[in-house]
């Protein structure tokens, strides 16, 4: 029980980080139907921008309010991160909309090897370590021999993560932007007949799920206080798997298979061995694709025609 | 005469290498009702769209208030205050009535939503029954209002309506025409229809065209073209 619980706590925090990367590729694939292979980088080069900022502001301006530090950081990961992805999209992806539809999806998986190269080089090919950030826990539950804790930076990441969900949310919900962005989604023909501007609203689509990718970019460095220019892929695949369990195209699925996905990986390490959790993950992949190809929340309305 | 409000000049559409419209000339003035019959596959719905930019016009010129709007992309052409109800309606199905009548209203900026909703309302009465409903889940009929009323949503100064009628029952088809008679009427809108339903659109309409594999063949007043023994024998003949 008490095992459980720690891992609960574990698993909602690690599922939370994939929720908001999965956010992305859902939102690409429902507007433009392709797959961003680039987005697990653009997701790394969100944690690396957060660190080079955390670094800057703790050490050459010498900040110490731990809040304010994380709240520039994330606005300067969230500003930097659309950007970047603004320019693949508006360089690699928009000139070939129209053409054969894998040519994206070669672009897009060229445009992951060059963020991770580049940052190969930039950054250089080993762990980037920051100093321990929220280092207290709470114990939730002491049985004597085993105490459950809350970490401070996994109440942190939980409150992030629902507080942009809601925002999120709202955008997408009630919002003219987001209206239109829906509007893309079903019928991109009929949304210009109707004055939107639809590349400017997939270029929009594009910074958004960057700046949430970002976001689970500093959370991700808050927990785990090291990154490396490989940390795009798996993470990235893992919140691709999360995307495709919820159901590509959808919003609420892909939070909630980013959330299953942080509680299988981790009871599964807990559970059974640590060593075969990316397996286990990907199986999950794997079994989605092969017995529920439209996810769990994926499209379930009947449409009549 | 002033100039037309909406002109079009040798206008030539083509699909990869199948030309579509052969070099189409026709002109909308403000105030009118002008409508374009023609059989299946004449191009009317080709037509309808280039004129919005989508496919574009490979030739010849296509102005609106004496603007060149042949090469504008076409959400600029719309935010001219152009609207189109489309061919097949084009409903957003997975959002609901109010949300495709907002999508409408978005060119117009919102500026007049709540009044202009209760004016929908009062036209097509079963709109504000299925309000909350999803587009995808209304009837034929009922997405046909919603596809007229999404487009005067927006306010237009030409409103161009593909095949209203296409599908509906006839006490349906009627209810459509009297509101857009009244339309023009009352507010002076200007409209511009394609109709395979030709005796009810040539009885609407001021003037009106025919197309026949992508080329116009005769052109008049409503009147004239009812009674041309051609559009009858082609067009009206055990029809209407």
């Amino acid at each position: 029980m008490d095992i459980f619980l720690q891992q609960l706590i574990n698993g909602l925090t690690l599922g939370s980080i994939y929720g908001l990367i999965a956010i992305g590729y859902t939102m690409v694939f429902g507007i433009i139907g392709m797959v961003n292979f680039a987005h697990g980088d653009v997701f790394m080069v969100g944690t690396f921008t957060a660190l080079i900022a955390f670094l800057l502001l703790t050490t050459l301006l010498g900040i110490t309010s731990i809040f304010l530090v994380l709240a520039i950081v994330l606005v300067v990961a969230m500003a930097f991160t659309g950007l970047v992805s603004w320019a693949i999209e508006r360089v690699a992806y928009r000139p070939l909309r129209g053409s054969f539809r894998l040519a994206p999806m070669i672009s897009a998986i060229g445009m992951s090897i060059l963020l991770s190269n580049f940052v190969q080089v930039a950054q250089g090919p080993r762990n980037k370590a920051l100093p321990p950030i929220l280092p207290d826990v709470i114990v939730v539950w002491d049985s004597g021999s085993y105490a459950v804790t809350l970490a401070y930076k996994q109440i942190l990441i939980m409150v992030v993560t629902a507080v942009l969900l809601f925002a999120f949310w709202w955008l997408v919900q009630k919002t003219a932007l987001g209206r239109a962005q829906r509007a893309c989604e079903q019928d991109r023909k009929m949304a210009a007949l109707l004055g939107v501007d639809v590349d400017r609203t997939i270029s929009l689509t594009f910074v958004i799920g960057a700046a949430l990718a970002a976001v689970a970019g500093v959370l991700y460095l808050t927990y785990y206080g090291v990154v490396n220019f490989a940390d795009g892929f798996v993470p990235g695949v893992k919140a691709f798997t999360a995307a495709v369990l919820g159901g590509i195209g959808s919003l609420p699925g892909a939070v909630l298979g980013g959330l299953l996905i942080g509680l299988i990986e981790t009871f599964w390490s807990a559970y059974f061995s640590i060593e075969y959790k990316d397996v286990a993950a990907f199986s999950i992949l794997a079994i989605t694709l092969v017995f529920m190809p439209q996810g769990l929340l994926g499209r379930p309305e009947v449409e009549k025609v | 005469m002033s100039k037309p409000m909406l002109s079009v000049a040798g206008v030539k559409t083509q699909y990869g290498k199948i030309i579509a419209l052969h070099g189409v000339d026709l002109d909308v003035n403000e105030g009118e009702i002008v409508t374009l019959i023609g059989a299946n596959g004449a191009g009317k719905s080709t037509l309808m769209m280039t004129i919005c930019g989508t496919p574009r016009a490979s030739e010849g010129r296509i102005l609106f208030e004496g603007r060149d709007i042949t090469h504008m992309p076409t959400h600029e052409i719309m935010r001219l205050k152009i609207a189109q109800s489309p061919e097949g309606r084009r409903i957003f199905p997975r959002m609901t009535v109010y949300e495709n009548l907002q999508m409408g209203a978005a060119m117009d900026d919102y500026a007049h939503f709540e009044g202009d909703l209760e004016r929908m309302f009062d036209m097509f009465p079963r709109l504000k029954e299925r309000l909350h409903q999803r587009g995808g889940t209304l009837s034929g009929g009922e997405q046909q209002m919603l596809a007229i009323a999404r487009a005067l949503m927006s306010r237009p100064r030409l409103l161009l309506l593909d095949e209203p009628s296409l599908g509906l029952a006839p006490l349906v088809v009627r209810q459509i025409f009297d509101v857009i008679r009244e339309l023009n009427a009352i507010e002076g809108l200007t409209v511009f229809l394609v109709e395979q339903n030709a005796y009810h659109a040539l009885k609407l309409a001021h003037r009106g065209y025919v197309l026949v594999n992508g080329s116009i063949t005769m052109a008049g007043t409503g009147r004239e073209l009812l009674e041309s023994p051609e559009v009858k024998a082609a067009y009206l003949e055990g029809g209407a």
